[in-house]
């Protein structure tokens, strides 16, 4: 069993910015010192609602990128779709409204020793936090591949200076509206031979984070994803957002996302499983 | 500066302040320990813990609902051996009062748990969690069971001996609260914890099917508040020496004030940590506040406060 991220704060911040992009929210919220501290993959877990809300439950969401020098500090981005009644209120905060976090928590995704050819695989928003992991790889001498998937067009995020880290960038969209047709999952195989891919990166549904991994078990290659499993507390208290894992020793325990994820080996993760009583 | 004696009493176990983790809420102790000393609260009463290890439930674990939430965790859990080798000592290592929850599914696993807890140094008292299945009669929960919740509290009692305090650990899923209670304390219990989670159910209209992989849950948060402290209030009443640990829904000091009135002589904090892990933390310095706010010199003054008629102020 690992612990919580070591360095978790609970703070309060004030929204230095929310701007509506398509269909998803892109809120920058200043952090302070704690910038430092976020890596690519952890999440934040955010009190909605205000003071008398009934909603008593945090909100967890991937930490898209981090700035640790801008006019303001250090500073997070999110990038939130308003879907439920915790989403959809904050992304009715603006400028100003300071906010009940914690914050980093949760796994990051490893960075290789060497610079390797990595695939980045998002679906939906899920995409978000592969932008920052992007420029951490391409900083260290990778070369980024990046894929990003979704039913329709207007759910890919593909913010414009998302393009620079990255080598290529191909866009699936289930009915055809944006990019080629098909699913984001269809030219990795080919992809992974083509390029000699090391490791590959995901964030996305589970489906397909579940499908990706059918995949990488056909290759040596790693597969490291962000999985997302609904959460009452995001600190590791609550025990609702397992899910089965194998054990060194072959054994199979229900692990906690919040702790031993987000961010998880593939390859170990029993999909089949999630859902059923191990 | 107004002294306060912020202290309580559970059976022989002293507590300098009223506030603990409510069981299952706190895994044991380590995650919250990021966010402040542990030995800053009363105790830290453990998530209850069986035999064996135990995998728990499929998910959807969890449904949120207004003012509270569902959970079917179904006791998810390393074994007691792996508990006591490694939660144990943490906690004691970190100075933190323990309060260890034991779960089973038979009286005899139940005694069995005691039997280990029995030579362990460091533990101050026994949760016994009684809100389980009871495999040897057709799975009805002990808790609901007048004469199973007894027998469960005398092996554990005759287990133990007389030394360290045993808390049964009660469902407000009952029709008779009181005669449960009573029959608990005849046992050989020293305190009780009130209450657990209420039986509730979410139904996905989605897929149209119970949206927990254990189709039913335990209802917490501030939606169940009213019931627990007229749980607390009703045993009160009934026994007035017995110390009650409050819990169901407490997420400031004025909910912790209303389980003391009631009768509590400690609160257990459990959802409120789930919204906010230093929940635990600002509802003691409240509730210390609006005691001196009052009037009230010492904690104890204040439980059952709410019994006295209005002509004797």
């Amino acid at each position: 069993m690992t612990q919580i991220n070591k360095h978790a704060k609970q703070l309060l911040a004030p929204i230095v910015s929310n701007t509506r992009v398509g269909q998803y929210h892109q809120i920058i919220i200043n952090i302070g010192d704690i910038a430092t501290n976020c890596k690519p993959g952890n999440f934040v877990a955010i009190s909605v609602g205000g003071g008398s809300s009934s909603m008593v439950l945090r909100r967890a969401f991937a930490i898209s990128r981090v700035s640790t020098s801008t006019t303001v500090g250090g500073t997070m981005e999110l990038i939130v779709a308003p879907h439920g009644q915790g989403s959809k209120w904050l992304c009715a905060q603006g400028e100003g409204v300071v906010l009940d976090l914690v914050a980093p928590l949760g796994t990051a995704f490893g960075i290789p020793t060497e610079p390797v050819p990595v695939l980045l695989v998002g679906g939906g928003y899920g995409s978000a936090p592969l932008f920052g992991l992007a420029e951490l790889l391409n900083s260290r001498g990778c070369r980024v591949d990046m894929l990003l998937g979704a039913s329709t067009g207007s759910k890919i995020y593909a913010p414009m200076e998302g393009k620079r880290a990255v080598n290529s960038m191909r866009i699936y969209t289930e009915d055809g509206s944006m990019g080629v047709a098909g699913r984001v999952t269809d030219p990795i195989a080919e992809i992974i031979k083509d390029l000699n891919v090391a490791v590959i990166y995901s964030c996305g549904p589970m489906p397909m984070l579940a499908a990706i991994t059918k995949i990488t078990n056909q290759f040596d290659v790693i597969h490291q994803c962000a999985v997302e499993e609904s959460m009452a507390c995001g600190v590791g208290i609550c025990m609702t957002c397992v899910l089965p894992v194998e054990n060194e020793d072959g054994t199979i325990s229900n692990l906690r996302s919040c702790i031993d994820g987000p961010v998880m080996d593939g390859a170990k993760v029993q999909w089949s499983k999630v859902g059923q009583q191990i | 500066m107004t002294a306060l004696d912020f202290s309580t009493t559970i059976g022989n176990a002293w507590f300098p302040a009223p506030t603990f983790t409510a069981s299952g809420c706190a895994s044991s102790g380590r995650e919250l320990a990021q966010f402040f000393p542990l030995r800053e609260m009363g105790g830290v009463v453990t998530k209850s813990v069986m035999s064996k290890m135990r995998p728990g439930r499929p998910t959807p674990r969890m449904a949120e609902t207004p003012s509270g939430m569902l959970n079917s965790i179904g006791l998810q859990g390393p074994g007691i051996d792996a508990f006591l080798a490694k939660d144990v000592p943490y906690l004691v290592e970190q100075k933190a009062r323990v309060i260890v929850s034991i779960a089973g599914e038979t009286v005899e696993e139940y005694s069995t748990l005691a039997r280990k807890l029995r030579s362990v140094s460091g533990i101050s008292a026994i949760e016994v969690n009684i809100s389980c299945p009871n495999v040897e009669n057709r799975g009805l929960v002990f808790a609901c069971d007048p004469e199973a919740s007894r027998r469960v509290i005398d092996g554990v009692r005759r287990t133990i001996g007389g030394e360290l305090p045993i808390i049964a650990k009660l469902s407000p899923d009952v029709t008779d609260l009181v005669s449960i209670a009573k029959g608990v304390v005849d046992a050989g219990a020293d305190g009780l914890a009130l209450i657990n989670t209420v039986l509730g159910m979410v139904i996905n209209v989605d897929t149209m099917r119970p949206h927990l992989g254990g189709k039913t849950g335990g209802l917490s948060g501030p939606a169940i508040r009213p019931i627990a402290v007229r749980a607390v209030y009703q045993v009160h009443a009934a026994l007035p020496q017995i110390p009650i640990l409050g819990m169901g829904g407490v997420a400031s000091g004025k909910d912790a004030l209303e389980m003391i009135l009631a009768g509590a002589s400690g609160v257990s904090i459990g959802t409120a940590s789930f919204g906010n892990p230093t929940a635990i933390m600002s509802i003691q310095d409240e509730l210390k506040q609006l005691l001196i706010d009052r009037g009230f010199t010492s904690l104890k003054q204040a439980v059952g406060f709410a019994h006295r008629p209005i002509e004797a102020e």
